[in-house]
């Protein structure tokens, strides 16, 4: 599937992207078990795909709500991974000095609110956001990402049925990675669908392999054009898989090594690289230079972030208000 | 200056603040519903025609998404003033209230901000223990909140339309008992609250205590309803030679500790009056200030004159003994002075 309006430009800062997000995880993942990072992480590896295809159609000006597994998202959006590798180790120069964390991971000058770590606690805020966005008419667009648990929260729902009844511009991606923490899907849920729900709203509500970069950025494309146009909210279900644990220190007991196995076999990392070697004009080669550019963009922001100042601890007194 | 009711003063205020700047918009439940009542108490009567129903939002019965969509827009540039029924309902949306509005300033290091308006009406109106709590200490506690609670309609009108201009989130309680709504809303028992309020534009600023009374021998601190039982309560001292002074702070958080110390310095006792139950209530708060900041200047024990802690009955002589009243309040003086 090649959309026509991509140009290998395009392909490519997707692959960069996708990439990106992999990489920077990982390392992120590594730091942590060296002791580097301290609280807890909710690592994005296995889904990367969703904010990947989806934040290729947003702009600055567009809104992105993210949740307490926002580090793919914020790189997706545009947040600096300097700022954001800063934020984790709890430094003055991350992207929140040091007051959010990993959780909270954000930067409104490039659309992204602050991440909302209370599940379904965004979904609301999302619909405000494109109220707003209506208001003013400025033919933006919010996305609010969410996982398969928030579709179970009342916030989830008030939110998709008011979105639905003022016609928001606004998206709501679920990604559905098969487990709200440890609790399997289908204990959660009477549907086979978490997108079966959005009938109940009157809203378009779409199933897509969110292990496929062009599947998401081709649907969420479509609910992309359809809020800006004023035809009002979808509701877009990417079926996924969470590859690490829900936070630090989960071994997975939950679930069979099987199960991963064949997940892995759907990695979204290697199904994109494939989908671009099958076309004409990209090689190897042309990948394998933006992959170097990113350990080295992955190695220059855990520097600075090493490197960068604590918070004054008289900056616990200040943000509370503003003045 | 015109009279008008605490309703008629919001009502001016809203519409003002509307005129003035057009990021200012309403959003709640019934508030502009043609032949509806403009909100539970009559406080958005006839705006929607004047606005529209773009800038006057009815919602669903969904408390979390109207204070979610408040939040949402104030971050994104608009000043929502978003509306509850009751203030009961306020735990409905309480993650929003407490998690969100207050804490996505600090939380993102100072990126964003939400400057919102959270309305809610108060007070025990015989209307049982889900329509009638008085809340305001709930919300005392979170940090990122400030809370006004008006008792005039010249300070209704003046502090909502600061709490619109503000660059924060404000819960903003209003009593159902000094609304002075009319027609079919009208409030069995309502004191009449009607004031002047000047033609001309003025503010109130949020953080500034009044004295109501003034007064030598003791003071009073009572917001709402309260500030009338304590007024009335204060005729019946004067007769017996006990001139209490009373303080409205206004707002609770800021709370304009400062005007009451310069009061119990002056009358050395202090009696704090709340319609909610007593425990961890905002006038422990006050109470624990005092002793902790005027300690020396007072001359008796701090006195709480609050509700029992128990949810707000319904029959008539139920909410009578649940109430504090004048009775209540005197005894409490005598019992220090």
């Amino acid at each position: 599937m090649k959309a026509k309006s991509l140009t290998r430009q395009d392909y490519f800062d997707m692959y960069h992207t996708l990439n990106l997000i992999r990489r920077f995880e990982t390392r992120v993942n590594e730091l942590y078990l060296q002791g580097k990072i301290p609280s807890t992480l909710h690592l994005y590896i296995g889904q990367e795909a969703i904010a990947t295809g989806a934040c290729a159609h947003l702009k600055d000006s567009d809104y992105l709500l993210s949740t307490h597994r926002p580090h793919g998202h914020a790189i997706a959006k545009g947040v600096s991974i300097n700022s954001i590798l800063a934020e984790l180790f709890g430094k003055a120069t991350g992207c929140c000095k040091g007051k959010g964390g990993s959780m909270h991971v954000g930067d409104f000058s490039v659309g992204m609110f602050p991440a909302i770590a209370i599940v379904g606690g965004n979904t609301p805020i999302a619909a405000g956001a494109a109220l707003a966005q209506k208001m003013s008419k400025n033919k933006g667009v919010t996305v609010c990402f969410s996982g398969d648990g928030a579709a179970n929260e009342g916030a989830w729902h008030e939110a998709l049925n008011a979105a639905a009844i003022y016609d928001l511009p606004v998206i709501f991606i679920t990604e559905n990675n098969l487990y709200a923490a440890s609790t399997p899907f289908h204990l959660n849920f009477r549907v086979e669908n978490v997108a079966d729900r959005a009938c109940a709203y009157g809203i378009p509500g779409v199933v897509v392999d969110g292990n496929d970069v062009m599947a998401v950025y081709e649907v969420v494309g479509e609910a992309v054009a359809r809020a800006r146009s004023g035809k009002g909210p979808t509701l877009i279900e990417c079926k996924t898989y969470r590859q690490c644990g829900h936070s630090r220190s989960d071994p997975r007991n939950y679930r069979s090594r099987e199960e991963e196995e064949e997940w892995l076999k759907k990695d979204p990392i290697p199904r994109y690289r494939n989908f671009l070697l099958s076309m004409d004009d990209i090689t190897s080669d042309d990948l394998d230079v933006i992959d170097k550019r990113i350990e080295a963009e992955i190695e220059s922001a855990i520097e600075f972030a090493k490197k960068s100042p604590e918070p004054d601890p008289a900056e616990v007194y200040t943000d509370v208000f503003k003045e | 200056m015109a009279k008008l009711s605490i309703a008629e003063a919001l009502r001016q205020a809203i519409r003002e603040e509307m005129l003035r700047d057009e990021r200012v918009f309403c959003i709640g439940e019934d508030i502009g519903i043609k032949g509806g009542w403009g909100g539970a108490f009559t406080v958005t009567l006839d705006l929607s025609e004047e606005f529209g129903h773009d800038r006057i939002i009815d919602t669903p019965i969904s408390e979390i998404a109207l204070c979610g969509m408040a939040i949402g827009a104030a971050v994104a540039g608009m000043r929502p003033i978003a509306d509850v029924q009751y203030g009961d309902f306020l735990f409905c949306m309480m993650d929003q209230i407490a998690n969100e509005a207050p804490k996505l300033r600090y939380m993102s290091g100072g990126q964003v901000s939400v400057p919102m308006v959270m309305r809610a009406p108060i007070g025990s109106t015989r209307r049982g223990a889900q329509h009638a709590q008085s809340l305001q200490a709930w919300f005392t506690h979170v940090p990122g909140l400030k809370v006004v609670a008006p008792s005039t309609a010249y300070d209704a009108k003046g502090l909502l339309k600061s709490a619109v201009r503000d660059e924060n989130p404000v819960v903003f309680f209003e009593h159902k008992l000094l609304y002075g709504s009319k027609g079919p809303r009208k409030v069995e028992g309502a004191l009449s609250a009607v004031g002047e309020v000047p033609d001309e534009e003025y503010l109130v600023p949020i953080g500034k205590g009044i004295i109501r009374r003034e007064g030598k021998h003791a003071t009073i601190v009572a917001i709402h309803r309260m500030l009338y039982t304590a007024l009335n309560a204060a005729e019946v001292l004067a007769k017996k030679g006990i001139e209490v002074e009373i303080i409205d702070p206004r707002t609770l958080v800021p709370l304009d500790k400062y005007l009451i110390y310069d009061s119990i310095r002056k009358t050395g006792r202090l009696i704090i009056v709340e319609e909610d139950n007593l425990t961890n209530g905002w006038g422990a708060e006050i109470a624990a200030l005092a002793a902790d900041e005027v300690f020396e200047w007072l001359d008796a024990p701090i006195k709480r004159v609050a509700a029992p802690d128990v949810p707000p009955p319904f029959a008539p002589v139920l909410e009578h003994e649940y109430l504090p009243n004048e009775e209540k309040i005197i005894a409490a003086v005598e019992e220090i002075t």
